[in-house]
């Protein structure tokens, strides 16, 4: 590409990563490679070809997916076999090829994508893959970081690299400003409820425009974890002062002299004005309303004071008998209240929705309150929980009801057995509604901190607007 | 990986869209080990109920279907978790091909490298397609790869697929091998990129 041609910030990041192009593929260098407990089987793999991990040394493992999150109430050995079995085969895995892996017993221990920017592992300008889809997390921070399958896990432990198409690119640019106590998960659940689970598919998002900009390092997390779920390979956000004073002084961050260039180089991770995107989407933040999901997709969001959907005003006919099933398998009537679906339960965690500033943010709706509710409050990672106990957030939830538990994926996934029973309803921080995702038969609505607070405390789906009126978070 | 050039079977349709990763293969199975059984837990929530009966309406359980290879489903088959076990659940069943107007994009990316046939139709054929199978149910389907063309008793069409995807799927390709005959590329890149990032090379602060 000629240097006068101006690029996209996914362009500048696809070339600085690419070691050769060959049928319509190119193969990729990876900057970072992320390990879950779930990843076994490219371990497996590996084993069977009796091949070495390439580089160990760009390879961290963190416990999420499995863990047990009573940990520090009782300790003791993990009671399920499975799960143990589970935790164990990673601690093996981990240490058989050098890893350096942060386990249960790891002050830094805590959601993989939570852990990674944390660390300061996760810095601008790196490809990152993990073998879990909401590894587009990273890219909050002008990485390249995408989702891939335990095939593609095993060939990155063996080769550092990857086969990728070039996806296609994608500018969400977000005017205005974010009214007082809107959170990034209105602005995700607007964009997908706009485009649709497969409204990104096959693209490269970038997030871009004032709102963005004016978003904390946080919320830009939250935004770009739940890209997937418009069906993006990524989402990203242009590094900027914001980015990089979160990175500064963290574990892995570069230090002195190093990070001022890198700072540098960072800097130049931007898309030049004229750059072409294949696809342009523009909303304007200060039109939004909280938003929960009533469905099993997470395009099925409505603004809090909406009513439920009406398969009946439907034309197409597939989409007719999806909100049918979906009605049917969430217990709910056509133009029913949003406000008058009263839940069972809240969970407060999850890779989307557990960093400090959202349980400050649940918190602030909670502050002298008792949820109708039980629920259970999950944070990010064990520096997270550290730093909310500091703050005196883990007694305010339990005076207002909530359990107060260890980190990991926890009730987002439901396989360390924290699930949501059968034909409950829950209100959640999590990114997924899909049927049985939080346990089988579990019926799930999809929202932000705030308004998961404001649900507990009502007993039903509420807006958090009236309860917020004068506090601050 | 086995070749796949050409698939003629019976094809069950699933007539919904956003049927993700998380239906296909229920989370609390993803400990299984890869043993050519997780076949069994196809759609496990969708096929069977609480007290482990089949559900008889479901299109998989129907006799008719039972023994399908082929599945044409709504838009949006296989979004959401990227867990590659969702396609060893279809494979390990019979499954060799799924239609559908669109997929999660890493599942298609699993499915090649499994050899599942993931064929991109467009929605007005979908729709034919699987009204087709509604009246005349073991009408068999043919696809055939090479030529991207799908024929159902008098409807024909053609699909489309990633060009490295088919590749693989024609090839049986092993990407491993592939890669490391790029070896001495792979270690020129790493050289020039560690030197101009020295930062992507993480050191932990003592
Ligand atoms: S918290 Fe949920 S979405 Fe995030 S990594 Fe864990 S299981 Fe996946």
């Amino acid at each position: 590409m000629n240097e006068t041609t101006p690029t996209t910030l996914f362009d500048k990041l696809w070339a600085s990563h690419e070691i050769v192009a060959r049928d319509g593929e190119s193969l990729l260098w990876v900057d970072r490679h992320y390990i879950h407990e779930g990843a076994f089987e490219g371990f497996t793999q590996l084993r069977r070809r009796g091949a070495q991990v390439a580089e160990p040394s760009l390879t961290f493992g963190v416990a999420d997916h499995y863990v047990p999150t009573r940990r520090s109430q009782g300790g003791g050995p993990i009671a399920d076999p499975e799960i143990a079995r589970m935790v164990e085969q990673f601690n093996v895995n981990m240490a058989a090829n050098n890893i350096r892996a942060f386990d249960l017993n790891d002050r830094r221990q805590g959601i993989v994508h939570v852990v990674g920017p944390e660390l300061g592992l996760t810095l601008p300008g790196l490809l990152i893959v993990c073998g879990d889809s909401h590894t587009s997390t990273h890219g909050a921070m002008g990485a390249y970081a995408f989702g891939i399958g335990s095939s593609e896990v095993a060939h990155v432990l063996m080769t550092q690299t990857l086969w990728q198409k070039k996806p296609k690119t994608m500018r969400i640019t977000v005017e205005g400003t974010l009214a007082e106590g809107f959170s990034a998960k209105d602005v995700a659940l607007s964009i997908i409820s706009t485009i649709g689970t497969n409204g990104a598919s096959g693209h490269a998002i970038e997030f871009a425009g004032p709102a963005i900009r004016g978003l904390s390092m946080e919320a830009r997390l939250t935004l770009c974890n739940m890209a997937i779920e418009a069906g993006a390979r990524c989402g990203m956000v242009a590094p900027d002062d914001t980015t990089f004073a979160y990175l500064k002084g963290r574990e892995y961050a570069p230090v002195g002299d190093d990070f001022d260039r890198a700072v540098t180089e960072w800097r130049k991770l931007k898309t030049d004005p004229g750059a072409q995107f294949d696809r342009e989407v523009s909303l304007d933040a200060g039109h939004l309303a909280p938003i929960v999901t009533w469905g099993t997709s997470p395009e099925d969001a409505l603004p809090i004071d909406g009513r439920v959907p009406d398969p009946a005003n439907e034309s197409n006919p597939e989409r007719a008998s999806y909100l049918k099933g979906a009605l049917d398998y969430m217990g709910l009537t056509a133009n029913e209240k949003l406000t008058d679906i009263a839940i069972d339960r809240v969970f407060i965690g999850s890779c989307t929705n557990a960093r400090i500033e959202d349980l400050r943010a649940a918190a602030a709706v909670l502050t002298g309150r008792v949820c109708k509710v039980p629920g259970m409050v999950s944070p990010g990672s064990s520096a997270v929980k550290r730093q909310a106990e500091e703050e005196g957030l883990d007694r305010l939830f339990r005076d207002a009801g909530l359990e107060w538990v260890d980190s990991g994926c926890s009730m987002c996934v439901g396989i360390n057995g924290d699930t949501v029973a059968s034909g409950e309803r829950c209100a959640s921080t999590t990114n997924r509604n899909f049927r049985g995702r939080q346990g089988a038969g579990a019926r799930t609505h999809i929202m932000s901190p705030a308004m998961v607070a404001a649900a507990a405390v009502s007993g039903h789906l509420a807006d958090m607007r009236p309860l917020m009126a004068g506090r601050k978070v | 990986m086995d070749k796949v050039t050409r698939i003629s079977a019976t094809a069950c349709p699933l007539p919904t869209e956003n049927i993700d990763t998380d239906q296909i293969l229920p989370a609390r199975f993803l400990k299984l080990p890869r043993n050519g059984k997780h076949g069994e837990v196809l759609f496990r929530d969708l096929r069977f109920d609480a007290a482990d009966k089949e559900i008889t309406d479901f299109p998989l359980n129907r006799p008719e279907w039972r023994d399908a290879k082929i599945i044409v489903s709504g838009t949006n088959f296989g979004g959401g978790s990227s867990r590659e076990s969702a396609v060893y659940a279809l494979y390990d069943y019979g499954i060799r091909a799924v239609i559908a107007p669109s997929f999660g994009d890493i599942f298609s990316q699993n499915s090649a490298k499994n050899g599942l046939l993931t064929a991109v139709v467009t929605e007005a054929e979908y729709e034919a397609l699987a009204a087709a199978l509604e009246r005349v149910p073991n009408l068999p389907i043919t696809i055939d790869l090479e030529t991207q063309t799908i024929v159902c008793g008098n409807l024909s069409f053609s699909f489309t697929i990633d060009g490295a995807r088919k590749a693989r799927l024609l090839n049986g390709w092993d990407d491993i091998d592939l890669t490391n005959s790029f070896r001495d590329k792979i270690d020129t890149f790493k050289a020039t990129h560690t030197q101009a990032q020295p930062w992507a090379v993480p050191k932990a602060r003592a």
